[in-house]
């Protein structure tokens, strides 16, 4: 007998603190409010390992929960508040909740003083709850709920520093250029409504799976549409340009959503739906492309920028690229493999460059860093795991995930070489940037000013000069670097002796996909490929060394020599500008040009004008039969009732 | 026995509390209280009708009151509802106590006029919902116009007249087009009765009376359309709606027009409304788009939101002429959603100009800093406007899109580029009033945040676009049994047509 699981009771954990703490808050003291703000997420972390443990004992997969009243009923249409568990969800669940209470626990440190710290983790308990939603979710209505959700949270902890215009801009942009998105996401689901006649994962999936001969046309539309959503979401060309943006948020969102959790529910939606993807090798090859393409395009503007956040956040739609490379390649397990290192790794990152910015009293620009190794121990060797993982370093976590997806996207039928030697070049650039960042902020001489951080941390922490963070925050990094470290061990390939784990674990969710099977006969290329790309960050590091460390007057002679190209990059391609200039502006001047002036005050109210002034006319004309002369009365009465003679017998005869 | 006679109840005892207001002293509080505690009345005993619906009963009205009224012309006093007016009555009931509670302090000068003209509306309101008969129908139609247009008038910021006569004209001229039509309708069948006429006519898009028939539901089409407003009928709203008072504001658009689209047009000539229906989803398109483009580039705020209102009311003009029962479903819905949320922004607003003095977003700035409270309240009608899952205007809208895009996939597509719009227009106003440093404006003015008479007229607003989000089975189950019943008639109705169309060619 299958135990039931309470699903439901999951997603409404975090929110149990969200509206005691967004209700109370403000009359709570921090501690309380703090205690809500871990109690409830801690609880769904337990609940989501005895869920795990269920799984691995007795629990029959896929495991489905629905509530007896629906959500929406009409007739000829419903849809369900209904949650859905498989081995997919159940890692989505663990990096959600695992990785989620981890960074509410360093946000204690972090926002301590901060004002709205109630609002703050009212937010964040929000957030949990519509991620869990969102993973949850048994039907794309669903899904769809958890998926403007935590664009919701976004906006509104992106815009947390609502008094600053860099942020409230930021907040409204994400949320606008999320609503692009939406927008496919809501018409794939017309037409599915109207392919399927329901928008239930089972129902949708099984009918397609009875159908073999069903292949591209509406499932290729679908599918596309479902790609604009997750280009909105996951930061995806042609869609990615909110989430430097959103770095305007506090560090640990930063960390919490735009790193490790929401951002990749783009990916957990391709691979959520890739019965579709897999009818459709069209749809494939778009995701595959613009997952090459962003990866590369955005490790670019990386290497140039000069703030700690920026360029992990650059880094972040770069291996966001990744993952969307690996599902167009249908590597779908390898992507699923990739989001959760990721999640380990750009967590840390986020939150060890939060502990810098945070000793150095609100710093960012790494010009202004230097030299902090000896000064901030623990940030300093937890955020190098963090960095050799993102390189792509054995035995770090993010060699193997990144290294599955680079041995699929050579092997696989729906990639080639061209993508994989994107795929390679960009895995340079990232080992690159990311040791930029290292030397940048750990190395060399001090470039912050005393003076300034010792005035800022004296006034937050009574405290003189740079120094480590409290342990609250401390701890975290250390769990996340563990993970950084040994997180990628579940998925060691079977190539170098391992069991690919995670990749075994999920094929109940793939299983028939396209994905190239391992299998011996290229297990030596495996080995080459891995090399390679080894290989490759090697090079990358050795550059950033050279650059950075050894001969600092090298990357600036590069600067000058190369000042075009510098400055394309510095300036993200112009990207926003053109879309401000080729969208944004038309749009306002059409609207309030044409439409307004043109034609809602021309025509409409011109229109009006018009009648008004006819009608003042006929009624001077009226007016002038009210002479006050009875007589002329009598002629008009006499007139009106010929008239109604006239048209009453015209009409008896007209019928 | 009181199913029988509540509907009567409702309608008439606000009229009745007009000429109460009128005697009471016309200093201190008496009308204010006396109006709260009446509206409340009403509204408890709206409730009635909810809690007794026979859910069994498919077909027809129920609360139903059929007496002869005059015996010639045959008009009779026949009132009930079904479940495509049972909720607009409660709708009705539920606003009326939350504008009296708007208005408290804002309304001081001819306070018993505004008193009683605000119930004297709503009697109309009540009228319009559940008259069955053409002749009752239409007296409380024009007996509508009149409350509203002295309250723009009387009680106007700035142009109120100027506002009130563009209103009453647009209003009362396709009124008279209306009238003209009914007569015509009872010269042919010999009865007002709608249930009689659906019966009599049906057959009649074909036979000799096609073109009279045509015409006569043109005139209605016409008539509730301007009412609504559509595309591009919209003339009166931007000022109507820039000048009334809060507690007008909220009632002004919408409802009335929509309503009567779908009980007086829709359901009363089907063969015709399906003939005109592509054009009305196309005006439904232009007009969501168009309203949510003016919107974008408003300075004030209460002009921005007369051009959301056009965009919000389009979508259920788009859900009912798109003929599909989930559209039609959601339609209705989304009138009391769309309604409820913005009310609640008009409330708001109303809140922000008597703290501040203005409208205009330039001058404002930086609120949230000094009222937080009014920020979240304002945040989350926001949220509830631009249809965010799981609040109600989502429902409704999703539903509206969906089912339309079933019939009319292109143009549902162009409507769905609405939510991008919305979003963009209502996150920047916010940002624009709320967010950044304080603008000199409101830092030079102390203002105390919302107060507990306000709340009381939020609070209740913000719970229903929850519950209506989450649990919208407990409203739409009456939708749902009525609108289906309407749907078929349309998809023969439309074969019908086209078949016609056939024949003559």
């Amino acid at each position: 007998m299958t135990p039931s699981l309470h699903l439901w009771l999951l997603p409404l954990l975090p929110l149990a603190g969200f509206a005691i703490n967004g209700t109370l808050g403000r009359r709570l003291t921090k501690s309380v409010v703090s205690l809500v703000a871990l109690l409830f997420p801690a609880a769904a972390f337990i609940q989501v390992l005895w869920i795990a443990a269920q799984a691995y004992h007795s629990l029959a997969l896929p495991y489905v929960e629905r509530f007896a009243t629906p959500w929406i009923a009409v007739s000829g249409f419903h849809a369900n508040f209904s949650f859905l568990l498989d081995q997919l969800t159940l890692i989505m669940l663990l990096v959600v909740t695992g990785v989620g209470f981890v960074i509410h626990l360093y946000s204690v440190g972090y926002m301590a003083e901060e004002e709205g710290y109630w609002r703050f983790f009212s937010y964040m308990n929000l957030f949990l709850f519509f991620m869990l939603t969102l993973v949850l979710a048994a039907n794309f209505l669903l899904m769809f709920v958890g998926w403007e959700g935590v664009g919701l949270v976004s906006y509104l902890l992106i815009g947390f520093y609502y008094q600053k215009d860099s942020a409230a801009n930021a907040g409204k942009k994400a949320f606008i250029v999320n609503r692009i998105g939406d927008f496919g996401f809501l018409l794939a689901m017309f037409l599915l409504i109207a392919r399927f006649g329901s928008l239930s994962f089972t129902t949708v999936f099984a009918s397609i799976a009875a159908h073999p001969a069903m292949q591209g046309g509406a499932l290729t539309a679908i599918a596309l549409l479902l790609v604009l959503g997750a280009t909105g979401k996951s930061a995806q060309i042609p869609l990615y340009v909110w989430l430097p943006d959103a770095m305007e948020g506090p560090t640990p969102v930063s960390a919490l959503i735009h790193a490790a959790t929401m951002v990749t529910a783009g990916i957990y939606m391709v691979a959520r739906t890739h019965v579709l993807f897999d009818r459709s090798p069209l749809a494939l090859s778009v995701v595959a492309v613009i997952g090459a393409a962003t990866a590369f395009f955005a490790a670019t503007i990386g290497i140039v920028q000069t703030d700690i956040k920026r360029v992990l956040a650059y880094s972040t739609i770069s291996q966001l690229g990744y993952m969307f490379l690996a599902c167009g390649v249908a590597a779908y397990s390898a992507a699923i493999f990739h989001l959760m290192t990721h999640a380990f790794f750009k967590a840390l990152l986020f939150l060890a460059a939060g502990s810098v910015i945070h000793a150095l009293g609100g710093e960012q620009d790494m010009r202004a860093m230097g030299g902090l190794r000896k000064k901030l121990p623990v940030t300093f060797w937890t955020m190098t795991a963090a960095v050799f993982a993102i390189g792509g370093f054995f035995p770090f976590a993010g060699f193997f995930s990144k290294d599955a997806i680079l041995a699929a996207t050579f092997l696989s039928p729906h990639g080639g070489k061209l993508l994989w030697a994107v795929g390679l070049v960009t895995a340079g650039l990232t080992s690159f940037y990311m040791f930029r960042l290292w030397y940048m902020t750990f190395f060399g001489e001090a470039r912050y000013r005393e003076h300034r951080v010792d005035h800022a941390a004296h006034s937050t922490h009574g405290s003189h000069g740079v120094h480590e963070s409290p342990w609250i925050m401390l701890l975290p990094l250390v769990i996340l670097g563990i993970l950084s470290f040994a997180g990628g061990w579940i998925g060691w390939p079977e190539a170098f002796g391992g069991h690919d784990w995670i990749g075994h674990f999920l094929d109940p969710v793939f299983g028939n996909s396209a994905a190239p099977a391992a299998n011996a006969a290229t297990y030596g290329l495996e080995r080459i490929l891995a090399a390679a790309s080894m290989l490759t960050a090697l090079i990358g590091w050795f550059l950033a060394d050279l650059f950075y460390r050894r001969r600092p007057q090298l990357a600036e002679e590069a600067e000058r020599s190369m000042q075009p190209l510098y400055k394309l990059l510095w300036n993200k391609y112009w990207v926003d500008e053109i879309y401000a200039d080729v969208i944004v502006w038309p749009l306002l001047v059409l609207s309030r040009n044409v439409l307004g002036r043109g034609i809602d005050q021309g025509v409409i109210d011109g229109t009006n004008t018009a009648w008004a002034t006819g009608a003042r006319g006929a009624s001077s004309w009226i007016r002038r039969m009210q002479s006050g002369n009875i007589r002329s009365y009598a002629g008009w009465l006499a007139a009106g009732a010929a008239a109604v003679l006239i048209v009453v017998l015209y009409l008896a005869h007209l019928y | 026995m009181l199913n029988a006679s509540i509907l009567t109840w409702l309608t008439f005892l606000p009229a009745l509390g007009a000429a109460v207001v009128m005697l009471l002293p016309r200093r201190g509080r008496a009308p204010q209280v006396f109006t709260l505690l009446l509206t409340l009345l009403l509204f408890a005993m709206a409730l009635h009708l909810p809690a007794h619906y026979d859910y069994h009963q498919q077909q027809g009205f129920q609360d139903e009151l059929n007496v002869p009224w005059i015996g010639n012309p045959n008009i009779h006093y026949h009132v009930g509802v079904d479940g495509l007016s049972m909720w607009l009555v409660v709708l009705v009931s539920f606003l009326a106590p939350l504008g009296v509670l708007i208005s408290w302090r804002v309304i001081e000068d001819r306070k018993s006029e505004f008193y009683a003209l605000f119930l004297l509306q709503q009697t109309a309101m009540y009228g319009v919902f559940i008259a069955l008969d053409l002749i009752l129908y239409y007296a409380f139609w024009e007996l509508s116009i009149v409350p509203l247009a002295l309250l723009i008038g009387m009680y106007g910021r700035k142009n109120g007249r100027a506002a009130a006569i563009k209103f009453f004209l647009y209003a009362f001229i396709p009124s008279a087009l209306l009238l003209v039509g009914m007569l015509w309708l009872y010269a042919q069948t010999g009865t007002f009765d709608l249930v009689q006429l659906q019966q009599q006519l049906h057959g009649w898009s074909t036979g000799s009376h096609a073109t009279g028939l045509w015409l006569t539901s043109l005139a209605f089409l016409l008539a509730f359309a301007v009412k609504v407003p559509v595309f591009p009928l919209h003339g009166w709203l931007r000022d109507g709606i820039s000048e009334a008072p809060t507690a007008v504001a909220m009632i002004l658009a919408g409802k009335l027009g929509l309503y009567s689209l779908l009980r007086w047009h829709v359901a009363l000539f089907p063969t015709e409304a399906a003939h005109i229906a592509p054009l009305m989803v196309a005006l439904a398109a232009i007009g969501i788009l168009y309203g949510a483009l003016l919107a974008l580039v408003q300075t004030d705020l209460k002009r921005l939101a007369a051009y959301a209102t056009l965009s919000a009311l389009s979508f259920c003009v788009l859900g009912i002429y798109a003929f599909t029962t989930a559209s039609m479903d959601g339609a209705v819905y989304q009138i009391l959603n769309e309604s409820i949320s913005a009310s609640a922004f008009f409330m708001l607003l109303g809140i922000l100009y008597e703290r501040y003095g203005t409208y205009d977003m330039a001058q404002l700035g930086g609120v949230a800093a000094k009222m937080p409270r009014l920020a979240v309240l304002f945040v989350i009608t926001t949220l509830s406007l631009i249809g965010l899952p799981a609040l109600n205007n989502f429902v409704g809208e999703f539903l509206i899109l969906s089912g339309s895009f079933q019939t009319h996939a292109r143009i549902a597509a162009v409507a769905t580029l609405g939510i991008i719009f919305s979003a963009a227009y209502m996150l920047w106003m916010v940002q624009r009033v709320f967010y950044g440093a304080p603008s000199a404006h409101v830092t030079g003015l102390v203002r105390p945040d919302v107060n507990w008479r306000e709340r009381a007229a939020l609070w209740p607003t913000v719970a229903l676009m929850i519950a209506m989000g989450v649990a919208s089975l407990f409203w739409m189950r009456a939708i749902d049994l009525t609108v289906p019943a309407m749907a078929p008639k349309i998809a023969t109705a439309h074969t019908a047509f086209d078949a016609r169309i056939g024949s003559t060619r």
